[in-house]
């Protein structure tokens, strides 16, 4: 894809990002950070696609390295944030998750 | 799979991402939101393998596992008080990743015109210093180190030299696609993430850390522009947006700009403050007299801050609170955007000991209330409620908005001593008549008040 068409997603998504993220309850900030930043993990994606190919040892090994790294921050992002807003709850509802 | 499909795919994983924070919007929703997120992450892990077909796909499903069964066990096992660290961490992996896969790329031989290999450095130097930065924090918050500013001498100049130096290979990886200038430029922008989060004090990281939340996110959407892959670009952006907002909220939370936080310490050290106790007298009572004040009000706003978290007296609170209402006490949260290292630290806290998300207030909706409340219970909490920021103009935190506790009828602060808090001003709140002192850490008065408030 050429660099115009990258630009012009780049820009719709940054509009879309700021309408989406500004109707986030504060409540939730956390959640969002560590949400969002599971979702920076997607980077993954790029690791296996350049680690699919390389003819050099060296730079696959690296790649390696790339993605477990991304893998971490994918699968570990996702899981933490699952784990939060299963905590949260409204008044009356009186499910109480046992204690750690 | 032809390129449409996994263009088509790719378009689907985005669009669960949107869905993922959309969800966020409310606690009822979100949680089926972020699962909605983790099926388009996998969604777009198969297309890649289907589109590409590795040729040593064992070894890159051996990697995976090993990420996913780290990034699983560490989320598991981390505590609700140390989400902080994690998500500095976090953020920190994912900027390496970026970094690397743009390194890679370019070590691949893959060279394309001005404008990639700008981008590619660009993705280079903004992961790397996600990376060290992140690194940096997490140790912070962890205490492996000290949690105050942290400068040397001449390390303006050293600061400066690095930023001369990065530039200076930035434009050799630009222009002439010099895979050892990439090396270079990664090795500078290590040491400028360093520079960058070193002289930042404790009560400033909510900032550094959805700062470090923007940058791994525009390291992503870089990469992607690198690879020519627009999940990346819209996935980053959005974790780009984010960041952003939330850096943009906390620093209006603090009533300062951004670069007054970061580069505060720099300017003056006005931000260092003092750490010495002072003698003043004030008022201190055991559990038993705080517990008459708290047991016959009618209404009691708390203000919890990173005291709770340090303490983890979260449930001890939880606690507290139940007693009260028993009585019919009225109890809410009050929470400040700044209270705790990161935005919605408190909020997270609360709701782990299963206080309900209602009764925790933002400080515009709960300042009115403090003039018809009987007592204000500050839980570890120094600087959102310090007066200073309303009237002394010298003060490091003049101007950042605070939770009026002054105006309830009762104050009392729960506090380990009197050591100034993390911006190391005086609270002349302490000293004020109608203040009351209840020293100790903070889970073993709020245990010691349960039981006095029900032996009443």
């Amino acid at each position: 894809m050429d660099g115009i068409a990258l630009l012009t997603v780049f820009v719709l998504a940054v509009f879309v990002g700021y309408e989406v993220i500004s109707k986030v309850s504060s409540t939730l900030h956390t959640p969002l950070m560590s949400g969002s930043n599971a979702i920076s993990g997607i980077v993954l994606v790029g690791t296996i696609a350049v680690a699919a190919h390389t003819e050099s040892t060296a730079i696959f090994v690296l790649e390696l390295v790339a993605i477990v790294l991304a893998t971490v921050n994918l699968v570990g992002g996702f899981v933490v944030t699952d784990r939060m807003l299963r905590m949260f709850r409204a008044r009356g509802r009186k499910e109480r998750e046992p204690r750690a | 799979m032809s390129e449409n499909w996994t263009a088509l795919l790719y378009l689907v994983a985005a669009v669960c991402f949107i869905f993922a924070l959309k969800g966020l919007s409310s606690p009822s929703t979100a949680r089926v939101g972020n699962l909605v997120g983790a099926a388009g992450a996998l969604v777009a892990v198969l297309v890649v393998f289907a589109a590409e077909r590795p040729d040593r796909l064992v070894w890159i499903l051996v990697a995976i596992a090993v990420g996913g069964a780290i990034g699983t066990l560490a989320a598991r096992r981390v505590a609700m008080t140390a989400m902080p660290q994690m998500v500095a961490l976090f953020n920190g992996v994912g900027g390496a990743a970026g970094a690397l896969v743009a390194l890679l790329e370019l070590a691949e031989g893959t060279s394309g015109d001005l404008a990639h290999l700008a981008v590619t450095a660009f993705t280079v130097l903004i992961g790397s210093i996600t990376f060290s930065g992140s690194v940096l924090t997490f140790g912070k918050l962890q205490e492996l180190v000290t949690g105050r500013p942290i400068l040397f001498p001449g390390m303006r100049w050293v600061a400066l030299a690095t930023v001369a130096g990065t530039l200076a290979a930035g434009v050799w990886v630009a222009v002439d696609g010099e895979v050892l200038g990439a090396v270079l430029l990664a090795v500078l922008t290590l040491a400028l993430g360093l520079l960058l989060v070193l002289p930042v004090g404790g009560a400033d990281v909510p900032i550094v850390i959805s700062l470090l939340n923007a940058f791994s996110g525009i390291t992503v959407a870089a990469s992607g522009y690198v690879l020519s892959n627009t999940l990346l670009i819209v996935a980053g952006t959005l974790v780009g947006a984010s960041g952003t907002l939330l850096t943009k909220m906390m620093a209006d939370a603090m009533g300062r700009s951004l670069v007054n936080i970061l580069f505060g310490a720099f300017a003056g050290g006005s931000t260092l403050g003092s750490t010495t106790e002072s003698d003043r007298p004030v008022r201190s009572a055991g559990p038993q007299d705080v517990a008459i004040l708290l047991g016959y009000a009618r209404k009691v706003i708390v203000a919890p801050g990173y005291g709770l978290a340090v303490a983890q007296a979260q449930h001890a609170m939880r606690d507290l609170t139940d007693e009260l209402e028993k009585r019919g006490i009225e109890v809410t949260f009050a929470i400040h955007p700044v209270a705790g290292r990161m935005p919605g630290h408190m909020n997270v806290l609360l709701a782990e000991a299963d206080v309900p998300y209602d009764k925790l207030k933002e400080m515009t909706e709960i300042n009115p209330e403090f003039r018809t409340t009987d007592v204000a219970l500050v839980v570890g909490a120094n600087d959102v409620v310090n007066p200073a920021a309303h009237s002394a103009p010298g003060s490091p935190i003049y101007g950042m908005p605070i939770l009026e506790v002054a105006h309830a009828d009762a104050v009392v602060f729960l506090k380990r001593s009197m050591r100034p808090g993390f911006a190391g001003i005086e609270n002349e709140l302490l000293y004020d008549a109608k203040t009351t002192l209840l020293f100790g850490d903070a889970k073993e008065s709020l245990s010691k008040l349960v039981a006095a408030v029900k032996a009443l």
